[in-house]
């Protein structure tokens, strides 16, 4: 309430045809604990403050009480969608940082994880934008979907959502001997079921009046912002380090880089439906193909990572994830500090809702695909 | 003129689409061994977890009541969230010496993030994940448990 209260009493005059609305922290198309101040004439958004915090949970400060190994199981807890990527982001900056060369095998297994880890993602974000804009049906055939690959996962990794599946040097475990059957299985099957998520949302007029031409966002805001993942991408900035910056088996695999310049609620859809299609390629070129060797390297039983400062970014569902870790020599990190995608697209919210009615900022922030443990970690 | 026939050509595109979605809707309502819902409190008795699910942390035992843990304490340090608490006692061997032994190894059900580090540390393989995931209890203090059975001691040949 404070707050509301200094923001009138610093303005220049009283607008008594505007009103402040909290939109959250117990709202259901904010996904979570995210309270936005919205200022408000009548139904017109004028502006957006997101306010933070609600479950920060000190992720950044338990590390540094913590063995490096040991960091890997907390990054499952904030972007919990894309456990894999960011475990293995922690992975791959201890292994640059003590210059460890992992097995061809773990580099496959890890970028097949991503891709399905991705999908995985979609499909929840695309379930839950349909039932954000009123089609509760969505919601069912999303998850139908997802449970195939969260049993993946759960027979090869022994979890569902937490996974812990990257450690330094490699992985937990070999892969079960079901896993390429199964993944296999889940290709042929989701090649079939995605044409029925066009149909079911993509192609209705409805869904089309509520998200063309509306949130656009410029590619300088984009740039200015931050945004990136599908978000940064459906204004025209190429920002996916799968491409930019190779990391695991991407170097390996042919694999286009959607983009789109419209910048609108629509493209930004759009563009995460035609990245599942990328993500089943991707699969397809790897899955038969996963070399003989080791799952892991031999590693020390006391990681110590040299001094000095490291950086590693991947390709998250959301955009891209940053960890910096600086080390000072001893078995602790002596700073950690995650770049989450999910903060910095939350911000360009003001820029894209500005204008609009209500009821399109629910549309919009359901295209920013935002995780709330992610933007306050 | 041309703007209401837009108007009522958009409405009724609107329905045109509403009924491609119901098609698919129809199509599994008379499709219903196509659904991968379970029941789940009615089929416990044939729900069967995958073997690499990380319910709980278990010391596994013989017939005999033997277990494989030296009480080395090697899975309390691997521990992030201090789940494990490892009491140790000394014990006389046959030949008059001392020897580390296991007391008690206490396991907090309610602060463990299933993280897997310590059956991957442990080096004689004595606890183990098991596939129990009911872990619902009325009173907090139910989910600290004591691993070793009452009674138990290591088995024969187990070195640390």
């Amino acid at each position: 309430m404070s707050e509301i209260k200094e923001i009138i009493m610093h303005s220049d005059k009283i607008h008594t045809d505007e009103y402040l609305v909290n939109m959250g922290p117990q709202h259901p198309s904010t996904h979570g604990v995210l309270r936005l101040l919205v200022r408000l004439e009548g139904e017109i958004v004028h502006n957006i403050q997101p306010h933070v915090g609600y479950i920060h949970s000190g992720i950044e400060k338990m590390c540094e009480a913590i063995s490096y190994p040991q960091v890997i199981h907390l990054t499952d807890r904030m972007d919990y969608l894309s456990a894999h990527m960011n475990n293995e982001a922690v992975a791959l900056c201890i292994e640059n940082a003590l210059q460890v060369e992992v097995p061809e095998r773990v580099k496959y297994i890890r970028t097949i994880m991503d891709e399905l880890s991705r999908l995985a993602s979609h499909q929840l974000w695309w379930c839950v934008m349909g039932m954000d804009l009123g089609a509760l049906t969505t919601f069912f055939y999303g998850l139908r979907d997802r449970e195939h690959i969260l049993d993946i996962f759960e027979e090869t990794c022994g979890a569902r959502m937490t996974l812990n599946y990257s450690v330094p040097g490699g992985v937990m475990f070999d892969i079960h001997p079901n896993f390429q059957k199964r993944v296999k299985d889940f290709i042929k099957e989701f090649r079939k079921k995605l044409p029925e998520y066009d149909e079911l949302l993509t192609g209705n007029v409805i869904f089309q009046e509520r998200t063309k031409n509306i949130g656009y966002l410029s590619l300088e805001d984009a740039i200015a912002w931050g945004v990136t993942g599908p978000s940064g991408r459906g204004s025209g900035f190429s920002c996916d380090v799968r491409k930019h910056q190779p990391y695991s088996a991407y170097p390996l695999v042919q694999f286009e880089e959607k983009l789109d310049t419209k910048g609108d609620t629509f493209t930004r859809y759009r563009l995460r439906i035609e990245e599942m299609h990328e993500s089943l390629h991707i699969i397809e070129q790897l899955i038969d193909n996963i070399p003989e060797g080791d799952f892991a390297v031999k590693m020390k039983g006391v990681v110590k990572l040299p001094e000095g400062e490291f950086y590693q970014r991947v390709e998250t569902a959301r955009g891209e994830f940053g960890v910096y870790i600086v080390s000072d020599g001893k078995k602790n990190p002596y700073r950690v500090k995650f770049r989450s995608p999910g903060f910095s697209n939350l911000f360009a919210l003001n820029k894209m809702a500005a204008g609009h009615k209500i009821a399109d900022l629910v549309a919009i922030m359901s295209t920013l695909d935002l995780v709330i443990p992610d933007i306050d970690r | 003129m041309n703007a209401l026939f837009q108007y009522i050509s958009t409405v009724f595109k609107g329905i045109g689409t509403l009924l491609t979605g119901m098609k698919i809707t129809g199509k599994y309502v008379f499709t219903p061994w196509k659904h991968v819902t379970q029941q789940y409190p009615e089929n416990r008795e044939t729900l069967k977890m995958f073997d690499r699910f990380r319910g709980e942390v278990i010391m596994t035992h013989s017939e005999n009541n033997e277990h494989l843990c030296t009480g080395c304490g090697i899975c309390e340090i691997n521990c992030p969230n201090g789940s494990i608490e490892i009491i140790s006692k000394m014990e006389l061997t046959e030949e008059g010496k001392k020897k580390r032994a296991i007391d008690q190894h206490i396991y907090h059900l309610g602060m463990c993030t299933f993280c897997n580090l310590c059956i991957k540390a442990c080096p004689t393989g004595a606890i183990v994940m098991g596939q129990n995931f009911e872990h619902a209890v009325w009173d907090r203090s139910k989910l600290t448990k004591v691993l070793n059975q009452p009674g138990s001691k290591i088995a024969q040949g187990v070195k640390e």
